[in-house]
């Protein structure tokens, strides 16, 4: 009789075991997909051949998605980092956009050089606003952030919802729900090809690494982050640091509502994050909270949102399209508990016990 | 630093699936014959959500039934950007003639239509229009009062739910339309409606019909886009009207009749003018006459003699006699806003953003 025991790693693996244990869930997550696709009578190789194009054939529209889910993820990753769940980047998002919109339509005439960073700042302001109302909830009362910033974003949709039904109705539509798109001032430029968000997201990357790694909030978000109990006893004014960090996060998820508003909406609807807010979890923990690495895997992962209309042409449902997604996430999350814990066939035979 | 590797990985996957498909040889460039026309399709929904998107994909198959290639893309997000994606993706794939389905696709579609003057484009629902694109919609609201004409023959409790989506003209018309109907027969009755603020939840939906049904109301009439408040209204023992799609299945028990759409008949009638080289751009919005709306076929459920004055009240619309949105009519305060035998027209009926009298319930923001 044997039986299996899982017990945590003392000194976690070795670098080779990691990149084994992670190539070796890629591989298997592909097979199992490409499986998965012989089974519903598509070629595995034609559809996989369809994925690796689209960065080549869709670049702009990669890079429209990089420039959301890498701003989104660096500011759910910051809240991440000191364990501060926060799952409302698709509320801080709308509220930024919000916020931009506001300025956008308050003053249309602005040249781009005042409007642009004005509504970035509203942008910011916003989505951090949006963001602390949680946190303030969980230092005052203790209340769970993950479940005040989940349906705090439905406040923030529904909000957008009742702008785009009510007040900023465009009144040109013909009844229909439409807010009227900005002025061409209050639109972001293209540089290169690809709307300027890509610049911001850069610049974002940059300081939040440095922010993270070598500056002393950085050191104090890692501290309360292992142990909000130590950051007390070493003297940290946990609250402040807190505020703080969640208004960076919010403000950045508001950041990426400013700029998909701007370059790309070019206006403001309630349906506009398309889901990314949520999807920018995903990136932010693949990415172990890293910014470097949060830009990566955002890239990677656009592909693979991209290439679902691709496949479609391919006469492949959207749904397994959503299945092959997932399928690549549960198994690259999954051997994270591989890497992290050890599991061992024992002989039960050492100690006789008393059945 | 190993936490780095899972980036190193993801692109790793990358190289591996690049290296597979260099295998696997030749992808097939169909030569594009410039005459030839290729027809792509943006859904809103999936091909086979038994509703709105369904009856679209019914007319895509009739076109490929005339010998045309199409493709789709279903269920794309209501953004500009995605919209654009999608519409990039099937041009990619050489279509020349793009259809989208949604509102929400308006702005992206305009913005491809002016990045692409070569393709013609056509979008449902909404109002902006190119020289290279055209709008399409169905008169629904006509087979929305024949559907009243059921529904008001056979209520016996003269009380009748109405699951909507949205605080729209599009569905203001249609509850409008359907009450007109109700009362054309069964002037006592009223008609209550629920908004559910989403075309496509299921969830949402059947919720929303089980409230009117807790309320008492006899038969659910619907503005969405799935079966859940027809299930909802068979739960119940009650009656329900459909919407889109014929969907006499879904809810046997219950199901009197549906008011539906032939898209074909638009997409087919569309696809022969790119092939006949007569295309231009235009605003079609048509209904009984042209059969692209209809009603589906009266169930035994109907009270007896339903049939009788479905048939004549569609006959007078279809010949022009009988306009549902004929004066007088009254808001639901009571107030005249059509002045007898004043017939609104096609602009004020696109428009309409105020209840008639009998329809209970408030417009959302």
């Amino acid at each position: 009789m044997s039986m299996i025991q899982i017990s945590k790693r003392q000194k976690g693996t070795s670098k080779l075991a990691d990149v084994l244990i992670r190539i070796g869930a890629i591989v298997l997550s592909l097979i199992f997909i490409g499986i998965v696709l012989a089974i519903m009578g598509y070629d595995p190789f034609k559809v996989f051949g369809k994925i690796i194009q689209t960065p080549f054939k869709r670049f702009k529209d990669v890079m429209n998605k990089t420039i959301m889910l890498t701003t989104l993820s660096l500011g759910i990753a910051i809240a991440f980092r000191m364990k501060f769940w926060n799952i409302g980047a698709e509320g801080q998002f709308y509220m930024g956009a919000f916020g931009a919109a506001s300025m956008a339509f308050m003053c249309p005439d602005l040249p781009p050089i005042l409007l642009l960073p004005l509504m970035a700042i509203a942008g910011f302001i916003c989505g951090g606003l949006w963001a602390l109302i949680p946190a303030v909830i969980k230092a005052k009362f203790g209340a769970s952030e993950t479940l005040v910033t989940l349906m705090m974003n439905y406040i923030a949709i529904a909000f957008i919802s009742y702008l785009q039904y009510g007040p900023w109705k465009d009144p040109a539509a013909l009844g229909a729900a439409k807010v009227p798109n900005f002025s061409e001032n209050a639109v972001l430029p293209d540089v290169f090809g690809i709307h300027a968000g890509w610049i911001i997201m850069l610049v974002l990357v940059i300081i939040m690494t440095i922010l993270l790694r070598y500056t002393k909030l950085g050191y104090q978000i890692d501290v309360i982050g292992e142990s909000e109990t130590t950051a007390k006893y070493a003297g940290m004014n946990t609250v402040k640091i807190l505020v703080i960090a969640v208004l960076i996060s919010g403000g950045l998820c508001g950041m990426a509502g400013f700029m998909q508003s701007s370059a790309v909406e070019k206006s403001i609807t309630d349906s506009m994050s398309a889901g990314l807010g949520f999807t920018a979890v995903i990136t932010a923990w693949l990415a172990k909270l890293k910014p470097p690495i949060i830009v990566v895997a955002s890239f990677m992962f656009s592909i693979l949102l991209q290439s679902g209309s691709s496949l479609q042409v391919m006469k492949i449902p959207s749904s397994i399209t959503e299945i092959m997604q997932g399928v690549i996430i549960f198994f690259v999350l999954a051997c994270e508990f591989f890497i992290n814990y050890k599991i061992s066939l024992r002989k039960h035979t050492a100690v006789k016990e008393a059945e | 630093m190993k936490k780095k590797l899972i980036a190193i990985l993801l692109a790793a996957t990358c190289a591996l699936t690049a290296g597979l498909t260099g295998c696997s040889g030749n992808t097939a460039t169909s030569g594009t014959d410039e005459s030839k026309v290729v027809a792509g399709f943006v859904y809103i929904g999936k091909i086979n959500d038994g509703g709105y998107t369904q009856a679209h994909d019914a007319g895509r198959l009739a076109v490929e039934a005339m010998g045309v290639k199409t493709y789709y893309v279903e269920d794309v997000p209501e953004t500009v950007a995605d919209t654009k994606e999608a519409i990039q993706t099937l041009i990619d794939e050489g279509c020349n003639l793009i259809y989208s389905n949604s509102f929400g696709f308006m702005e992206g579609t305009d913005q491809m239509a002016k990045e692409h003057p070569e393709v013609k484009f056509a979008h449902c629902s909404g109002y902006m229009r190119e020289d290279n694109m055209s709008t399409y919609f169905g008169k629904v609201y006509q087979a929305r009062y024949l559907a009243g004409i059921v529904a008001g023959m056979k209520t016996e409790k003269n009380y009748i739910g109405y699951v909507a989506a949205k605080g729209i003209p599009e569905v203001i018309r249609g509850i409008n339309a359907f009450t007109l109907g109700v009362q054309s027969v069964n002037p006592d009755a009223k008609v209550e409606v629920v908004f559910t603020d989403t075309w496509y939840d299921p969830t949402v939906e059947k919720q929303a019909a089980l409230e009117l049904l807790n309320k008492g109301v006899d038969i659910i009439a619907q503005h969405q886009d799935t079966t859940a408040p027809q299930v909802a209204a068979e739960e119940k023992g009650a009656y329900c009207i459909g919407y889109n799609f014929p969907t006499a299945d879904a809810a046997p028990k219950a199901y009197l009749t549906a008011a539906c759409f032939d898209w074909k008949t638009f997409y087919t009638d569309d696809v022969q003018k790119a092939i006949d080289g007569t295309w231009t751009s235009r605003a079609y919005w048509e209904g009984l006459a042209a059969n692209m709306t209809y009603l589906d076929k009266l169930t035994d459920l109907c009270a007896e003699g339903t049939q009788k004055k479905v048939d004549a009240a569609q006959k007078a619309i279809i010949d022009g006699t009988l306009e549902p949105f004929t004066g007088p009519l009254y808001d639901q305060e009571g107030n005249k806003k059509v002045d007898d035998g004043v017939k609104m027209t096609d602009d004020e009926i696109w428009n309409m953003n105020w209840f008639v009298k009998g329809v209970v319930g408030t417009i959302p923001a």
